[in-house]
């Protein structure tokens, strides 16, 4: 059964980029903490983190550590690596961060039978590293 | 209020290139085709070639991700002496309805005379459908591209299924209008698959990104179209009957913005195709409703969104979708709103959403291989992705 479980892309083959503004999230993650981009003027959050904040124009940002726990939006059930083609489980979620209320993750479920992954089901962050020392969250079973 | 340009502006010629699959078009370049497509448009108005002035184009003058559309070496190649008018509407084939809105906007300006819209595609150095895996992604793609949803349709399965969660829409709908477009492609030359498709066939497909299989998704191909508008003044002495630009609309709300790549809307546009906003200032601008649309000429790159463009439009209330298609609603011939019935970009061809303004024309001549009796009105719209997204109401000379 442990076959039909969702995997991770291989983490060799993702890469990622970061600006003043988005490697504060990725500084965290490496701490293997969850963070989302929060407004330090009126509190609001944004995913993905953006130079202003588009209630109040405020440039100031705080990274909260957050409860590392989120809701599935919505997910995708793939089959086929994007990188090689070849047979791979693996499934892409929309997930509502708590305690950020407003900002979304777009990342993975990893480690669960697809039939049994539900939108509104609750999942927990877990860490993988991938290309030049970055680390990428990505959720498991709550 | 009606919009003060209603039917001031008038669609006189439309060109294209064969279809092909993907890639099997070479030995010809794209710039060669999309100079066939020109003189095409020419010809089928009555126009010289250096008769053009203007040129309004869409999806930032680009010609898939890796090509370009040029003015400069359009003019070069065909031997247009002047032009007066060059621009394009933003981002991708959001656009590709509302391009016609400005080339209007360039005509009733004084700006131009002959304005020309054109796209080609040629996907042999590169899929649209694989483009997002290929490259780095920038920083905020970073935050999208690592989960894997690598392509357009990876990304709006998450929308369709959000749908399907708050509506109980089911595969049964896609597939519907996957076989109601196929069928209307059966008999056109024109349509790279002509093969009828049943139910069995559909769920029989590979998965790709459930909820999405390989028949959810448009065709790769390759060629290109291109139409010409004047002023309906002009347009009177053409070869052809006018087919009128009788509403035109580009733009969206904050709320859909940058739509699958950003995933943060709110949940009634998550799951829609977010046309509503477009819809509303159509409908507002012309004094109709889709109850006075004779055809839809709906931008089909997933089936889903065919589905939620019908809700955007209010053919049926959100979130009846699923009903509405399984009863019937879009086949040609039987159906209240026939759909595609040039076969779209799932069966016929995929050049961007050209291929749904070409019958949009056909249809209000009255020459489309599929045609509605006495249509008046047409409905055509750009792709659902990031800001613009557009609609066009042709209408015809009855």
């Amino acid at each position: 059964m442990s076959d039909n479980l969702s995997k991770m892309l291989p983490g060799d083959r993702i890469k990622i980029t970061t600006d003043t503004c988005t490697v504060g999230f990725w500084d965290k993650a490496k701490e293997h903490k969850l963070t989302a981009c929060q407004c330090a003027s009126c509190g609001r959050f944004r995913m993905p983190p953006r130079p202003f904040c588009p209630d109040c124009q405020s440039k100031e940002i705080n990274w909260p550590e957050l409860p590392g726990t989120a809701t599935v939006y919505s997910f995708a059930v793939c089959h086929k690596s994007p990188f090689s083609g070849e047979e791979l489980l693996y499934i892409p979620a929309v997930l509502d961060i708590d305690g950020a209320p407003g900002a979304r993750l777009t990342s993975n479920l990893v480690g669960f039978d697809p039939d049994q992954v539900e939108i509104g089901m609750k999942v927990k962050v877990d860490w993988y590293s991938i290309t030049e020392d970055w680390v990428l969250p990505v959720f498991v079973p709550a | 209020m009606t919009w003060e340009h209603q039917d001031k502006t008038a669609i006189v010629g439309v060109g294209a290139t064969p279809y092909y699959p993907r890639g099997t078009s070479e030995p010809r370049t794209i710039y060669e085709m999309a100079g066939d497509a020109i003189l095409g448009a020419c010809e089928d108005a009555g126009i010289n070639v250096k008769q053009i002035d203007g040129f309004a184009y869409y999806s930032g003058a680009t010609a898939g991700y890796t090509d370009k559309m040029d003015t400069a070496d359009f003019m070069e190649l065909l031997g247009i002496p002047e032009v007066t008018f060059t621009a394009s509407l933003t981002s991708g084939g959001g656009g590709s309805a509302g391009a016609a809105g400005l080339a209007t906007a360039a005509i009733v300006s004084g700006q131009a005379t002959y304005v020309v819209t054109v796209m080609a595609l040629q996907q042999s150095k590169s899929r649209l459908g694989t483009v997002f895996g290929q490259i780095a992604p920038d920083p905020i793609n970073s935050f999208l591209q690592p989960s894997g949803l690598v392509g357009p349709g990876h990304l709006m399965s998450v929308l369709a299924r959000r749908h399907m969660h708050l509506y109980g829409t089911s595969r049964d709908a896609f597939a519907e209008i996957v076989m109601a477009t196929r069928e209307n492609a059966v008999n056109r030359p024109t349509a790279v698959r002509r093969n009828p498709l049943t139910k069995e066939e559909y769920f029989n497909a590979p998965m790709i990104a459930d909820p999405l299989c390989r028949l959810d998704f448009c065709l790769e191909t390759d060629g290109a179209v291109a139409f010409i508008t004047t002023s309906s003044e002009r347009a009177k002495d053409l070869k052809q009957k006018p087919v009128y630009i009788h509403g035109c609309a580009h733009g969206g709300t904050r709320d859909w913005g940058r739509a699958f790549a950003w995933m943060g809307m709110p949940d009634e546009a998550f799951a829609s195709a977010g046309n509503k906003p477009i819809a509303n200032r159509l409908w507002n601008d012309t004094g109709l409703s889709p109850k006075d649309i004779d055809v839809a000429l709906l931008y089909d790159h997933f089936s889903p969104m065919v589905l939620m463009q019908l809700e955007d439009y209010g053919f049926c209330e959100r979130g009846e979708g699923d009903a509405f298609v399984k009863s019937g609603a879009i086949r040609y011939g039987t159906g209240s709103i026939p759909v595609n019935t040039h076969g779209g970009q799932l069966s016929e061809a995929y050049i961007i959403g050209m291929t749904h303004v070409r019958e949009g024309v056909e249809q209000l001549r009255g020459t489309a291989v599929n045609q509605v009796d006495d249509a008046e009105f047409a409905l055509v719209t750009g792709g659902p992705a990031s800001l613009p997204v557009s609609g066009l109401i042709l209408r015809g000379d009855k």
